[in-house]
C-alpha cells in the first residue's frame, strides 16, 4: 500500500502523473489475483513497464486496437475480474467511445478505463493525442462514473478506490513529469464527494486534474488583492458533488470553474447544467481550453498560452469579479 | 446425437418464430434469425452444457449473439429448451418487455449479454474466454455474428487476439447467409475469401452447410485443434424454412401479417 508522505510525494512529482499510475497499479496488484491491466500496445508509454515484467499473467497486451481492447475488458470484467484498460485519452475515450457506451454504460461492466496524458500534455504530439474532449464525452453516456485526480498522491488514491468501486469508471490523468503536488501527506478520498481545500468569503473556484494545484496557487494571488476564495477539488465529474456548489451559491459572489478539458461539455458545463437550476446563483466564469485545434508547443508553453496558470487564472477572476 | 430430436426443435423454433412475429404485430428480424435456427437448435439441443432451471450457473457454457438483431432464432432457442417461459417469450417486442428486437443481458433469462451493435460481441467472446482459460475453467464459449456484421474493423481486431491468446475454448459461429440490410453482400462488401480472411488470421476454419445438423454437429464436437479458436462458417439461407421467405431480403425486417403467416404455416408444415 502506498503511502502518502512529503518524500514520496516529491518523487512522485518528479515521476509524473502515467509513472505514478504505473507505481499504484503495482502495488494494488500484490493483494489482488483478480486484477487484469490491459493496454492496447501502450504499456510502457502508460508506467506499465514493471507490472508486466512482475504480473505477466495479469497483464494483457491486445494490440493496437482500443475497439477490441474495451470488449475484452468487458469479457473478463464479466466472470469477475477487476479489470484497468489503458490507453491515451482520445483514444480510448473516442476511438473506443461505443464499446465503452455498451460494455461498460449499458450492460454496467466493471471496468476502468484509464485514459493517459489527457489534456494537452502530449504537448508536441500534436492534437490527435490531447484529450481535450473526452469528459464530455464520457459523462454523457449513463452509468459512468468519471474522475480526474488533482495530482499524482490523488493518483495513487484514486486507483486503489477504483478497485474497491463496482461499476465501470473512466479516469480522466492530466498532468506530465514535475507534475505540482496538491497533497503531501495522507486525506481521505471518497469517489463522488469533493474537497475543499481552502474557505474563502467571496467567490468558489471549482476545479479537477492539474487544475486544482493552480487554482490553489491563483486564490493566493487573489487573497493579495482583497478577494477571499473557496477552493474546491472536485475529482468527481460524475456523479458531481452538488452540495458544493448549494454551499457556493448561498455564500458566493462568483463560481469559477478550471479545467483542463475543452470548455465544453466538462467541469464547467457539469457545474452549470445544475446552477442553472437554483434561483439566485452568482455568475459562474468558465476556464479551460479553448473550442479549438491550436498549434501544438511544449507542455508548460500551452498551458500558459490557455491562461491555465495561477497568474493568469487570477487576473481572469479579477477581471470578471469587478464586471 | 439425435438428429430427429434436433430437426424437431429447429422446427419448433420456426414456429415459435411465425407466431410470435404475427402476434407482436410489427415488424421483425425474420430473414437473419430463421437462417440461425439449426445452429442454435443444436447448440441449445445437445452442444452446450447449461442449467434451464439455473440458467446463471456458474458452469455453463455461454453464448452471446453478436449479430443481435438474430433474436428470433436466440428467444426461440430458450424458449424451446425451457430457458425461459411461453409467458416471458410471448412478450416479444410488447412496452417494457426483457424480450426486444437485441438482446438485453439477463442471466435470469439465459441471455448473456446486450447486443446490437454490430462488431462487438467477438470482443466480449475473447474476454470471457481469456477469464476461463486463466481460471482453468472448463467450460466454452460460443458466439454468433452475422457475415455483414464481418465488415466491421472490430471484428478482426477480436480474431487477431483470439488467434494470439490460444483461445481453443472460443467457438465462432457465421451465419453465413450472404445478405444483409441493404441487399447483397456481394454487391456492398464482397465476402471473398471469407474462410480463408479467418484462417490467415490464426483460426481453425469448419466450412459447412448450416442446415445439415449432422454437419454443425460434428463441426462443434469434433474438429478441434489444441491452441487454436474455431469458426464455423456456417452456410445458410436467410429465411430458410419459408419458401416466400429464402433469399428475400424484404424478409430481413418486415411485419407477419395474417395472409403471410397463414401461408408461411403451411410451407413450414410442407417441409
Amino acid at each position: 500500500m502506498l503511502e502518502i508522505t512529503s518524500s514520496n510525494a516529491r518523487n512522485w512529482s518528479r515521476l509524473g502523473s502515467r509513472g505514478v499510475f504505473g507505481q499504484a497499479i503495482l502495488a494494488l496488484a500484490e493483494n489482488r489475483p483478480d486484477l487484469m491491466v490491459l493496454s492496447a500496445d501502450l504499456g510502457n508509454s502508460s508506467g506499465l513497464g514493471r507490472f508486466k515484467q512482475s504480473y505477466p499473467d495479469q497483464f494483457v497486451n491486445v494490440g493496437i486496437a482500443e475497439q477490441n481492447m474495451i470488449g475484452v475488458a468487458a469479457g473478463l470484467a464479466k466472470e469477475n475480474y477487476t479489470v484497468f484498460a489503458t490507453s491515451f485519452a482520445p483514444f480510448i475515450a473516442m476511438r473506443a467511445s461505443e464499446q465503452i457506451r455498451m460494455n461498460m454504460g449499458y450492460m454496467g461492466f466493471n471496468v476502468k478505463a484509464v485514459a493517459i496524458g489527457s489534456g494537452v500534455s502530449m504537448a508536441y504530439l500534436g492534437n490527435s493525442h490531447y484529450g481535450i474532449e473526452d469528459a464530455a464525452i464520457m459523462r454523457a453516456i449513463p452509468n459512468i462514473t468519471v474522475v480526474s485526480p488533482a495530482d499524482c498522491a490523488e493518483i495513487v488514491k484514486c486507483v486503489y478506490a477504483a478497485a474497491d468501486f463496482d461499476g465501470p469508471m473512466y479516469i480522466r490523468l492530466t498532468g506530465g513529469p514535475n507534475n505540482p503536488m496538491v497533497y503531501t501527506e495522507e486525506y481521505e478520498f471518497v469517489i463522488g464527494k469533493a474537497i475543499t481545500l481552502r474557505e474563502g468569503s467571496d467567490i468558489t473556484i471549482i476545479a479537477n486534474g492539474t487544475m486544482v494545484y493552480q487554482s490553489l496557487e491563483a486564490a493566493k494571488l487573489l487573497e493579495a488583492q482583497g478577494i477571499s476564495a473557496t477552493v474546491v477539488n472536485m475529482h468527481t465529474i460524475k456523479p458531481l458533488d452538488t452540495s458544493v456548489i448549494d454551499k457556493a451559491v448561498a455564500s458566493s459572489k462568483l463560481i469559477v470553474t478550471v479545467e483542463e478539458h475543452s470548455v465544453i461539455g466538462g467541469l464547467g458545463s457539469a457545474v452549470a447544467e445544475y446552477k442553472s437550476g437554483l434561483r439566485n446563483a452568482p455568475p459562474q466564469l468558465t476556464l479551460g481550453l479553448p473550442d479549438h485545434f491550436g498549434k501544438t508547443a511544449e507542455y508548460p508553453y500551452l498551458l500558459d498560452a490557455y491562461g491555465l496558470v495561477a497568474g493568469k487564472i487570477a487576473q481572469s477572476i479579477a477581471a470578471k469579479y469587478a464586471e | 446425437m439425435n438428429e430427429q430430436h434436433l430437426r424437431a426443435i429447429a422446427k419448433q423454433m420456426r414456429r415459435k418464430i411465425l407466431d410470435i412475429s404475427h402476434t407482436c404485430n410489427m415488424s421483425a428480424h425474420l430473414g437473419g434469425g430463421l437462417s440461425m435456427v439449426d445452429l442454435t437448435a443444436t447448440l441449445y439441443g445437445d452442444v452446450m452444457n447449461y442449467d434451464r432451471s439455473n440458467p446463471s450457473w456458474e458452469g455453463r457454457d455461454r453464448f452471446v449473439l453478436s449479430k443481435g438483431h438474430g433474436v428470433l432464432g436466440y428467444f426461440s432457442a430458450l424458449v424451446v429448451n425451457g430457458v425461459i417461459s411461453e409467458e416471458v417469450f410471448n412478450t416479444f417486442q410488447t412496452n417494457e418487455s426483457d424480450l426486444i428486437a437485441h438482446p438485453v443481458m439477463n442471466l435470469a433469462l439465459g441471455i448473456e449479454s446486450s447486443n446490437g451493435s454490430l462488431g462487438q460481441g467477438l470482443s466480449l467472446a475473447v474476454g470471457m474466454a481469456l477469464a476461463a482459460k486463466k481460471r482453468g475453467q472448463k467450460h466454452h464459449i460460443y458466439v454468433l455474428l452475422g457475415d455483414g456484421e464481418c465488415n466491421e474493423g472490430s471484428v478482426w481486431e477480436a480474431a487477431m487476439s483470439a488467434a494470439q491468446f490460444k483461445l481453443d475454448n472460443l467457438t465462432a459461429i457465421v451465419d453465413y447467409n450472404r445478405l444483409q440490410s441493404d441487399g447483397a453482400g456481394a454487391d456492398i462488401i464482397d465476402y471473398i475469401h471469407f474462410e480463408e480472411k479467418w484462417r490467415s488470421f490464426g483460426w481453425n476454419v469448419c466450412s459447412l452447410d448450416g442446415h445439415d445438423i449432422p454437419a454443425i454437429h460434428h463441426a462443434f464436437t469434433e474438429c478441434t485443434v489444441a491452441d487454436k479458436p474455431k469458426v464455423l462458417v456456417a452456410h445458410t439461407i436467410k429465411g430458410k424454412g419459408v419458401k416466400f421467405m429464402e433469399n428475400n431480403n424484404d424478409w430481413h425486417h418486415n411485419r407477419l401479417t395474417k395472409p403471410f403467416y397463414e401461408q408461411a404455416l403451411l410451407e413450414l408444415e410442407g417441409n
